[in-house]
């Protein structure tokens, strides 16, 4: 700063210094409140979903049969021994939602693991191939964005059986068009770019032209579209839950614990709305993030 | 001459989230009835924004100040938004660069003209569509009755900037605003529109402002001539003074960029350097980075309009008619 | 514009027989003989099993297989219940109005108050009433909507006791359906405050299943708005002193609508899979629920003969929502 001084400049009004582009988009990131709030959600909840045997109070799965659903403390007749109450059972319902939260990460990042993966190397095999095979993925994805997709994934788990690990795969499969399509999309206009041709001409093989050349230019959306995926990937393994088909009791998924709560609409509405509001703020958390990147990172939007 | 358009000190400022933009800075301006005036700059002078803020068109970012803005006597500055839409569109007319996209896609040319005089004169269903087809037909659009029916899309860019002048002129405007109306169009069909404003200039006694960054446009068809730079008004006389005795040294560049004025088998000149943004305004002339004569006092200070014997310009050391600046030693 | 919608309808056909050659697949990836599980735990002799393989073609190589199950489709066969052994498409057609009826509603009420909704916030952007609306609407887009209808029912029917819990009327009428549509049919039947009735019944479930669409109608008609008004063609219009209803209203909405009728039909798809959901809390007797049944039944020949027909369906849709969207916008049609 002292040599910059030195230097003579042109007199100009102050202005300030230019940013790296990864700088410029946390700074614009960073302005968006909700995409913040987003933010920190997430990560208080991922150290949740770590520290969730030592944070919760009781297991998630102990039924204390003396305590029947006990509302939650701040009503009449709870008490701080079960903080939300407990369901029909006697589980703690805070410690069913805490280890929850474990299993709804982990399953939004399988989910998004697995279709990020392969949507990436189908999308990007069919922007470099063209032709048959291009055709051929396209036509696939385009099949299956035809079935509504809670449809799509009900059937592949009426054909796996249902189950937690089987609900995940059905939630993955049915989110591959979303990245096969986007991969595509963003592979096919990068590859009019002249930067690709000069590393084509350079000598770059297919492999490294696909993954080490246009791969990282389309990861703006990539990225996008993966932290949307992480909330539809929980919506869709709750809603699967709730129908019975996910997770089974008594695991302790938020859909899950869902599944035949509406006989405890009158009696005890603790049951059915703690692990709802649990599953809204998640999927809402990781959507305002979703939306701060995309505006971050769309140079269209930047003013 | 009595003045149709007033303007003094007209400044427009946009809030952007690098800081405060000037983008017209204390302007004057003075048309008179049946007047053409041209109005010159790069791009970024601030010429079509001082256009728009007179039109009301700008955007809620933009902040309006002017010691007077007033047309045919009218003050415009304290008119309800309702009484300004009576005068806009109708007395003063404006049309645009970008002919194609200044059409609205999903509606026919025809239904676009007839809204203009729907708005404004009313009259029957009949009158008004004849009103249309005589409107395409003093345009020069050949078949004007099956073209009504046309999507802009279907028009080539010099058939759209002719439906745009019969929609402008659609309503007998005293002032047509024309804001770089030939830019977008091929050479030929630059002439044409050309001919084709002046033309019903003349015929209708209008008065025109011509915006253009085009030294070329101005000299034929202008009476009169402003020079903008960076939001500032550098210079304005009559347009025979301008283009035979610029007094500001930014006008001599820009006229000696022109084709015709170069020496035969020369270089065509340039101006180096471009129009100073929001970070980087000198402090002092706004042109002496860019100008070949500016000194210390140039970088220093800000000049002011200066009152020659032909008109003004913005200059410590204008220019004399040999082109040299003047009071410096040389 | 007739090749404009030719060209589209070719363009779904690979669509088609991909959906065929799904539903085909469908019974065959199961796990297990298709007979073996239709007899379930009961088991059976392997000479019966044969048997019962030859005649239904089971012994076959695949791909005559499947081009008897095309022509069974094609005369509009799509097999029989297990477990009702009625035809599944009269089932299906018997229960298909009851989700149109309920789809309809959701998607009239998304676009009801989602369109001026989003006009508005774009007009008045960074307005308090745009940041509503934003936060709003990301909310409802973010609904486990299974959630959101025991919510409601928890408030509006047992707290306030204003909506029935379930079903689509009250079980003192009895509507004979002649459209399958219970608003229409209890208007056209004698019996007095049916059509309340129904109206009751629809509320809830309307709410529920519309709230998506709703935010995402609301979300883009705000950002395709926001789009247009700064196009060139509003700027001429204005130019022309309308007025900002007329400028917004015809010049803005005009264009804005475009992409808002795409994202219209594609909401059609996610209006299915909001069925399922919605039709198993309220207990609504429509063609979502009955798959999620058969599927509980492991009725396989109504899980095929359903995802079939909801597929195409859904394609359809879309192709009538491509149809559309070339009529609107002048630039596709030729």
């Amino acid at each position: 700063m002292s040599e910059a001084a030195a230097t003579p400049t042109p007199q100009t009004e102050p202005v300030s210094a230019p940013l790296t582009p990864a700088r410029e988009v946390w700074l614009h990131f960073r302005q968006n409140k909700g995409a913040m709030i987003g933010m920190y959600f997430i990560i208080a909840l991922v150290i949740v979903a770590i520290l969730a045997d030592l944070l919760a109070p009781h297991s998630p799965i102990v039924q204390y049969r003396e305590a029947l659903l006990v509302p939650p403390v701040f009503q009449d007749g709870g008490s701080w021994r079960f903080i939300l109450g407990t369901d029909d059972i006697g589980r703690d319902i805070l410690s069913r939602l805490i280890h929850g939260a474990r299993l709804s990460i982990i399953i939004g990042f399988i989910v998004v693991f697995l279709s990020l993966g392969f949507g990436v190397v189908l999308g990007l095999s069919a922007a470099f191939a063209r032709g048959t095979v291009e055709i051929l993925i396209m036509r696939l994805m385009d099949i299956m964005l035809a079935l509504p997709s809670l449809l799509l994934a009900i059937v592949i788990v009426a054909i796996l059986g249902p189950g937690l690990f089987n609900a995940m795969i059905a939630v993955s499969i049915v989110s591959l068009p979303h990245f096969t399509r986007l991969a595509r999309a963003s592979a096919m206009s990068e590859l009019t770019r002249e930067y690709v041709s000069s590393a084509r001409i350079a000598g770059a093989g297919t492999l490294r032209l696909m993954f080490r050349t246009v791969l990282p230019n389309c990861m703006a959306p990539l990225i996008v579209q993966a932290t949307l995926g992480f909330s539809n990937a929980i919506l869709d393994a709750a809603a699967l839950g709730f129908l019975g088909l996910g997770a089974q009791p008594p695991t302790p998924e938020w859909g899950t614990m869902l599944a035949g709560s509406l006989q405890y609409v009158q009696r005890a509405w603790w049951v059915v709305t703690f692990p709802g509001l649990a599953i809204l703020l998640t999927v809402l958390a990781f959507n305002l993030m979703g939306d701060g990147l995309r505006d971050a990172l769309d140079p269209k939007l930047k003013r | 001459m009595p003045a149709l358009l007033e303007i003094r000190g007209l400044t427009v400022e946009f809030t952007t989230s690098r800081g405060i933009l000037r983008a017209v800075d204390r302007v004057d301006m003075d048309v008179a009835e049946g007047e053409v005036l041209g109005v010159v700059g790069e791009s970024g002078s601030g010429k079509s924004v001082s256009m728009l803020a007179l039109m009301g068109l700008l955007g809620s970012n933009a902040k309006l100040t002017a010691d007077r803005l007033a047309f045919a006597g009218t003050d415009l500055l304290t008119l309800t938004p309702r009484q300004r839409r009576k005068l806009v569109g109708k007395d003063v007319a404006m049309i645009f660069q970008e002919p194609t996209t200044s059409l609205n896609p999903c509606f026919t040319v025809g239904f676009q003209i007839v809204e203009a005089l729907k708005e404004h004169m009313g009259g029957t269903r009949k009158w008004r569509r004849d009103r249309a087809v005589e409107l395409l037909n003093l345009v020069g659009i050949p078949d004007p009755g099956a073209r009504l029916n046309a999507f802009p899309h279907q028009l080539s860019g010099g058939m759209n900037q002719r439906v745009m002048i019969a929609m402008a002129i659609a309503c007998q405007p005293r002032l047509l605003i024309a804001d770089e109306p030939t830019t977008a169009l091929d050479v030929t069909i630059q002439a044409q529109i050309l001919e084709l404003l002046t033309r019903l200039q003349r015929q209708h006694n209008m008065a025109m402002v011509l915006i253009t960054h085009d030294m070329a446009v101005v000299s034929e068809t202008a009476q009169r001539v402003q020079v903008m730079y960076a939001g500032q008004l550098v210079e304005t006389r009559s347009a025979d003074d301008l283009f035979s005795r610029p007094r500001h040294p930014y006008t001599a560049a820009l006229l000696s960029s022109l084709p015709e004025h170069a020496e035969r088998r020369a270089r065509l000149a340039t101006i180096p350097g471009l129009v100073p943004g929001i970070g980087d305004r000198p402090v002092g002339c706004l042109f002496s980075p860019r100008c070949a004569h500016a000194n210390d006092r140039c970088r220093a200070e800000r000049p002011d309009l200066y009152r020659d014997p032909e008109g003004l310009a913005r200059c410590f050391y204008p220019l004399d008619d040999s082109g040299r600046p003047e009071g410096v030693a040389a | 514009m007739l090749r404009f919608i030719l060209t589209r309808i070719s363009l779904v056909v690979p669509t088609f027989i991909g959906i065929l050659l799904l539903s085909f697949m469908l019974i065959r990836l199961v796990p297990g003989d298709p007979i073996e599980v239709r007899f379930g735990e009961r088991g059976i002799a392997p000479e019966r099993l044969a048997q019962l393989r030859a005649e239904m073609g089971l012994d076959q190589p695949l791909y005559v297989q499947f081009l008897d199950y095309l022509g069974h489709v094609a005369r509009g066969d799509l097999g029989v219940s297990i477990s009702t052994k009625n035809p599944v498409l009269t089932e299906f057609l018997a229960l298909f109005p009851a989700t149109v009826e309920l789809g309809l509603c959701a998607m009239i009420f998304a676009i009801v108050f989602g369109l001026p909704a989003g006009v508005f916030a774009a007009v008045k952007r960074g307005s308090v009433f745009d940041h509503a609306l934003m936060s709003t609407s990301l909310t409802g887009f973010s609904m486990p909507i299974f959630w959101w209808g025991l919510l409601l029912i928890l408030l509006f029917s047992v707290q306030l006791g204003w909506t029935p819990v379930s079903g689509r009327l009250a079980a003192l009428y009895y509507i004979e359906p002649t459209t399958g549509f219970m608003l229409i049919d209890s208007l056209l039947s004698d019996e007095k405050g049916a059509f309340l009735s129904a109206l009751r019944h629809l509320i809830l479930p309307t709410v529920v299943l519309g709230t998506i669409p709703l935010a995402v109608v609301a979300r883009m008609t705000r950002s395709s708005m926001l789009e247009v008004l700064n196009e060139d063609y509003i700027r001429t219009a204005r130019a022309k002193g309308l007025s900002s209803f007329r400028v917004i209203g015809i010049h803005g909405l005009r264009n804005a609508m475009i992409p808002v009728v795409t994202v219209i039909g594609l909401q059609v798809g996610s209006l299915l899979g909001g069925a399922i959901l919605t039709e198993s809390i309220f207990a609504w007797p429509g063609v979502a629920s009955w798959l999620i049944e058969a599927i509980n039944r492991r009725d396989y020949p109504v899980l095929q003969g359903g995802v079939l027909l909801v597929a195409s369906l859904v394609m359809l849709v879309n192709l009538a929502v491509d149809v559309l969207y070339g009529m609107l916008n002048p630039r596709i049609r030729r």
